[in-house]
């Protein structure tokens, strides 16, 4: 589903973020990318989500090249994914509800079942009740579960999220965890940069570790 | 196609949102854009009303062939048969005994008249073409002219070539102002637009990053702009409207003093769809500009 090979990422300024990185992740896996701050974690999940290009390398995700991608072609691609930021980018001039319909507004949903899909992922994440609640209402681990919200509304075929639990109590950072288990278990890919130990001992061997853009 | 229009139709509602979400501001940009396109659809107004004045003018214009005084009969009768033979013209002697009679019966002439010791007047010809533009009027000028014992064709049409002028002149000077306000208008709708754009960057940012093409960022911005221009013509279209009826009394009055009838016409409705139309358009043009320069930052 996600296989990379030799991908490095070598910014402007000289730095190179990624090197000579390979990995292959199957279909409905649950992968963990580990490493301390600056390894890299967050510059593959970017790359994995085209917001950037690979320097070299290439990357390819259901069957599709992303370094040989035209422009045009890249927001469709997006799409393929649910994406979670470690600071959620929650839009907070609108309602929870508003917030899960933008994705589905930008699939070109009629409006009517855009709301019962965007309700459903709501309730999905217990935040039905608080659907007309503005983000910054929310406590820190409801604005993450509104993210994920966001982000599966569009039944995605893999879920990618970068550090979700960071900034979270133990118990929302659980809730979390839960919730992304429970895609797993559904089917759902998906790929997680962190560096949450709890989550890195519980899942084991299914984890990506990288330090100073290498794979280790 | 069903999406296609369902994005459409989600554009148009946050472009018409984003239109009363900042009633003041929206207010103020299509006074603006209101004043901006007035001054040239007055201008327009004007001018087509003129026009209308010249063309009533010019409809009883004449030209006046002056035979000269020794001319014999038989010459005044082969001219009078040359001037009957001219298509699409009304041709009326005056013989210069008849002309005397009416100068005698002017009263401020009659002392004059009678002292004159023999009819000092020649035989003329009224002609009256139908097609009564200042080229023809000038080219029949030339022709008669050219006739044997014809001593002078006066053509009254100088007023004509002026107005005319002055019409050519005022038609052009109205493409001027027009050209430079609707640049006025683009100015106004691209600033509006950029201001937008900024205040959602994290909305525009987030959409990128979750699949939206930059069709589905921009479409609302260019319904903002076309709305924004198309309301703004219809206020240029009410202040019109609203400056002829107070215009309407004076200028009934000032035309009566030069014994005209002479009235500014309201701007039909097609011409106000016209203006809405010219205002919607100048305005996506003016939205397209500013989201194709604001959204680079974003690359």
């Amino acid at each position: 589903m996600i296989v990379a090979s030799q991908l490095t990422k070598r910014y402007a300024s000289g730095f190179e973020a990624l090197h000579g990185v390979s990995f292959e992740i199957r279909a409905g896996e649950l992968v963990l990318i580990t490493g301390h701050s600056g390894a890299g974690k967050t510059t593959l999940v970017k790359l994995i989500a085209s917001i950037e290009r690979p320097t070299s390398g290439s990357l390819v995700v259901n069957g599709q090249n992303l370094s040989a991608l035209r422009r045009s072609a890249i927001p469709y691609v997006r799409r393929h994914f649910g994406l979670i930021f470690q600071d959620q980018k929650l839009l907070f001039d609108r309602s929870a509800l508003d917030n899960v319909l933008l994705p589905l507004q930008i699939a070109g949903l009629p409006h009517r079942e855009a709301v019962r899909r965007a309700q459903a992922a709501l309730d999905k994440v217990g935040l039905l009740a608080r659907e007309k609640a503005h983000p910054i209402a929310l406590s820190g681990g409801e604005q993450q579960r509104l993210a994920i919200a966001r982000a599966v509304v569009n039944r995605p075929t893999v879920l990618l999220a970068d550090e979700p639990t960071a900034n979270l109590d133990r118990e929302s950072a659980q809730d979390i965890r839960d919730l992304f288990a429970d895609f797993h278990r559904v089917g759902v890919t998906v790929v997680v940069a962190t560096h949450d130990q709890a989550w890195v001992e519980h899942c084991g061997d299914n984890a990506l570790r990288l330090d100073h853009g290498r794979v280790v | 196609m069903r999406r296609w229009l369902s994005q459409h139709r989600a554009a148009f509602g946050r472009a018409l949102r984003r239109l009363f979400a900042a009633p003041l501001n929206t207010l103020l940009s299509l006074l603006a854009i209101g004043i901006a396109l007035t001054l040239p659809a007055f201008g327009y107004v004007a001018l087509d009303s003129l026009r209308d004045l010249g063309r009533d003018a010019t409809a009883v214009q004449q030209v006046s062939v002056f035979m000269e005084v020794g001319a014999s009969k038989a010459e005044v009768a082969e001219i009078e048969q040359r001037l009957r033979a001219q298509p699409g013209v009304r041709t009326t002697f005056v013989p210069r005994d008849e002309a005397l009679r009416r100068l005698k019966e002017n009263g401020d002439m009659a002392e004059i008249v009678a002292s004159l010791p023999r009819n000092p007047l020649p035989d003329a010809f009224i002609v009256e073409p139908r097609d009564t533009s200042p080229e023809t009027l000038e080219a029949l000028r030339a022709e008669f002219a050219d006739w044997p014992r014809v001593a002078h064709v006066q053509l009254d049409a100088a007023w004509i070539k002026r107005f005319d002028a002055f019409l050519r002149l005022g038609k052009l000077a109205l493409l001027l102002l027009a050209g430079l306000f609707g640049a006025g208008l683009i100015a106004v709708t691209f600033n509006t637009i950029r201001l937008q754009v900024m205040a959602q960057a994290a909305e525009i940012e987030v959409a990128r990053m979750i699949g939206a093409t930059d069709a589905f960022i921009r479409r609302p911005f260019y319904y903002f702009g076309a709305l924004q221009g198309a309301l703004g013509g219809l206020l240029a279209a009410a202040l019109v409207i609203g400056a002829l009826r107070l215009l309407a009394g004076p200028v009934g009055e000032l035309a009566a003093l030069y014994g005209a009838s002479f009235a500014l016409h309201a701007p039909t409705l097609a011409e106000i769809g016209a203006l809405a139309g010219v205002g919607a358009v100048l305005g996506w043009v003016g939205a397209q500009l500013s989201v194709s320069l604001s959204l680079r930052t974003f690359d």
